[in-house]
């Protein structure tokens, strides 16, 4: 057994780490959501000549060719940022899913541009409220019929794979076929679209995996973004605490407040710990990744909830305020709490995967 | 990473599995049967020999001290394999093997080596720890057990709580002030002691589980000689650090305590029919402790990556039985409110609700013992996070001026 990354990987964590902390500082958030920018353009096309977007893309389709671990740790890192990139949308979603189920022509065609960058993808899942893998559009000879809301990222893309009653599909978005309506996105970071079809051109991804087995592999990378985020928020209200003079003594002396900070420090390692094993069942052990993905999903939101809420509460007043950074994570906790299933979603699944109990069988 | 065997350690895996194949059935201890004190003590014994004359006691522990001399991810991969039987592993041998050998084996003279660590080993000699005391709890330095030189040896008077088995124990790892003049962390001195010495009094305690697992050890005058006084006088404190660093690293062999609730609420029937766990809410909070349970055992499995490499996890490695005891509490709680009226006077065939009942009491033990609940915390983040530590009134203060 050897359950730590590799020197390669810490090196790879290093490396995003520092040019997140130069390129996106939380004041250029600030001015990206002053100025209405929808996303990181600049940063985005920084990260795919770095090859950090192509990581787990095969080298044939201009990709590294490398593994879920790899890609967590730079999931890990753009959660810790913050980073207005559409890497979750385009890179997680997206090319995984074309990745695994697309045709070698619709590989050959969208991958190399996904993995450079040049090319921006989605997955569209939802339909309003509800559960979050709907099936009410619809695919025929006709084309595609219905209306995807919210999805992520839908206003920079250029093709989304949407999940229809008759599977996956995958739309280039410019077409007369389908509208895209911005919407006012709860987190400033991440804009939401709703797209409607009508009878628009889609293929169909041929591939036999499962729109739920792409959840669970997105969940991996979900957990791994949600921790580094955590982590983030830990070490925010950490070192506000250590600078913060109250009643004569810094206000990290306080129980009350080291308590509630050892508190999220374990949950913020049960996390990583969790996203570690569930980021290795992906490609070492297929059998548990139902499982260990949900188990990862879980124990991540927790850490990021109580990540987000602390931090701003350690903070009293000045963290309610623009200039101070806990917003930031206060609200992308929101989207990292619902997108991709939510909790209860993750539950049942555990439940129903948990090997040597009844519930198993049942 | 590779949360699999190497080659090596798969080797190692087959040959413990192999050995506990021939040798463990004789000493299963068949589940549900309770022994006697005497009886569990005894049997108790056996299998340590066996573990001993098989070559698997004290697995990291060097041959030079009559272990084995193997790695703590071997030392893991054993405890795994040995949970696999229901064995008599009690605290009388897992604080010999735990603390006293690490103990001595750090601290003590070639005499004291040759003289405990392999008789331990063999399961020839039992312990219990006489550290606690009435008002010296998580403030483990307040204690006030004196030990006076006299005569070359070592008269101790005072009274220690909690000693596990002390009762069916050979000897005792005792620590006790001897130089009141000194402040309190610095006038402790560390001592084995022979629990048939005179002016030893050991008393149960009445637990609110109904059992009596733990002491109270009174010390009228106990002579202890010099001999058995391990490490200098004063050294007393560094001492517990090294045997509360044992208590604090798990083997791994830790069961799942969620997966059976999941059963048991599969089992009771539901509010609003089918069974308890089709209830959202029921289904959440096991599924919630159920991920939290699997982070933990990865996160043993980070830490026994750290310890192989050689690496302290300190303060991060008291997170487990943190998450632990909290999650025994609430879980075994959950439990009994779903099964409804019923958890409270099952009828006398239900195992499973007696079992969930003495988790919900013996939880309350494993959130104050070895570490308290917010004992952690506060190592958490002094050590883990750099925060600052407490007021402390008494760090520099002779012990003897403190009210």
């Amino acid at each position: 057994m050897n359950f730590d990354l590799s020197d390669e990987q810490k090196m790879l964590a290093e490396q995003a780490r520092g040019l997140l902390a130069e390129r996106s500082p939380f004041d250029h958030l600030r001015k990206l959501i002053d100025a209405c920018a929808e996303w990181d353009q600049a940063l985005w096309h920084e990260l795919g000549e770095m090859g950090f977007l192509g990581v787990t893309i095969a080298e044939s389709h201009g990709g590294l060719g490398l593994g879920e671990l790899d890609l967590g740790v730079i999931a890990q890192e753009l959660g810790r940022a913050n980073a207005a990139v559409p890497f979750f949308s385009s890179i997680v979603l997206c090319a995984d899913a074309i990745q695994l189920a697309g045709s070698e022509a619709q590989k050959a065609k969208w991958l190399p541009l996904l993995a450079s960058g040049e090319v921006v993808g989605t997955f569209a899942y939802a339909e309003g409220p509800g559960p979050a893998l709907a099936t009410g559009t619809t695919f025929s000879s006709a084309g595609v019929n219905g209306t995807k809301t919210p999805v992520a990222d839908a206003g920079i893309a250029s093709i989304a794979v949407v999940l229809t009653a008759s599977g996956l599909v995958l739309i280039e978005l410019d077409q007369p076929g389908v509208t895209r309506t911005k919407l006012e996105s709860f987190d400033q970071l991440r804009a939401h679209y709703s797209l409607s079809f009508t009878n628009a051109a889609a293929e169909m991804l041929p591939g036999k995996t499962s729109a739920a087995t792409l959840l669970d592999r997105a969940a991996v990378q979900a957990a791994f973004e949600a921790t580094g985020a955590a982590e983030a928020c830990l070490h925010m209200a950490r070192d506000y605490a250590l600078s913060r003079q109250i009643f004569g003594r810094p206000l990290a002396s306080y129980q009350a407040i080291k308590h509630k900070l050892a508190d999220l420090a374990m949950l913020v390692e049960l996390s990583r710990s969790n996203a570690y094993f569930a980021g290795w069942a992906v490609e070492q052990s297929p059998d548990q990744l139902p499982a260990a993905a949900a188990a990862a999903r879980l124990s991540a939101i927790a850490a990021f909830e109580t990540g987000a809420r602390e931090n701003l509460q350690v903070h009293g007043g000045i963290g309610y305020t623009f200039e101070a950074n806990c917003h930031f994570f206060y609200r992308r906790e929101r989207v990292l709490s619902v997108h991709v299933g939510n909790r209860e979603y993750w539950a049942d699944r555990l439940i129903a995967h948990l090997p040597g109990t009844q519930a198993e069988a049942a | 990473m590779d949360f699999n065997d190497t080659p090596q350690e798969a080797t190692f895996r087959a040959e413990a599995k192999a050995w506990l194949a021939s040798n463990a059935p004789s000493h299963v201890v068949p589940s549900g049967v309770m022994l006697d004190d005497a009886e569990e003590v005894s049997r108790g014994k056996a299998w340590q020999r066996a573990l001993y004359d098989g070559g698997y006691a004290g697995i990291t522990l060097p041959t030079a001290l009559g272990g084995r001399g193997g790695s703590i991810i071997e030392a893991v991969v054993f405890a795994e394999e040995e949970a696999r039987y229901n064995l008599p592993k009690g605290p009388y041998i897992a604080i010999g093997l735990g603390m006293a050998i690490a103990v001595i084996a750090r601290h003590g003279t070639d005499q004291q080596r040759a003289r405990f660590v392999e008789p331990t080993l063999r399961g020839d000699l039992t312990w219990c720890q006489l550290f606690s005391e009435p008002a010296a709890g998580s403030d483990l330095a307040a204690l006030r057990t004196k030990a006076v030189a006299y005569d070359g040896d070592w008269v101790v008077n005072g009274q220690k709580v909690w000693s596990s088995w002390a009762h069916r124990s050979d000897w005792g790892i005792l620590v006790a002030r001897t130089d009141p003049k000194l402040p309190k962390h610095k006038g402790l001195t560390f001592f084995v002691v022979d629990m048939k010495s005179p002016g030893i009094d050991i008393r149960p305690i009445r637990q609110i589980s109904g059992a009596s697992d733990f002491n109270e050890t009174f010390l009228t005058d106990v002579r202890i000689p010099d001999a058995n006084r391990v490490g200098a006088p004063g050294e007393g404190w560094a001492c517990c650090m090294t045997v509360l660093m044992g208590e604090r690293l798990g083997s791994g062999s830790e069961k799942s305590t969620v997966g059976p609730l999941i059963d048991y609420a599969l089992a009771t029937p539901g509010h609003a029919g089918g069974t308890a766990l089709e209830s959202g809410g029921i289904r959440l909070a096991l599924a919630q402790a159920l991920a939290e349970e699997q982070g933990s055992r990865y996160f043993e499995a980070r830490l026994r990556t750290m310890v192989s490499r050689g690496e302290n996890p300190g303060a991060l490695a008291g997170m487990v039985k943190l998450a632990y005891a909290s999650r025994l509490q609430k879980t075994s709680g959950l439990a009994m409110e779903l099964r409804g009226l019923d958890a409270i006077a099952p009828a006398p065939q239900d195992a499973a609700t007696r079992e969930v009942q003495h988790d919900y009491i013996w939880s309350t033990v494993m959130r104050i013992a070895g570490g308290a609940d917010e004992v952690l915390k506060n190592q958490i983040a002094e050590r883990v996070l750099g925060m600052p530590g407490d007021v402390r009134m008494d760090k520099d203060v002779p012990f003897d001026q403190l009210r």
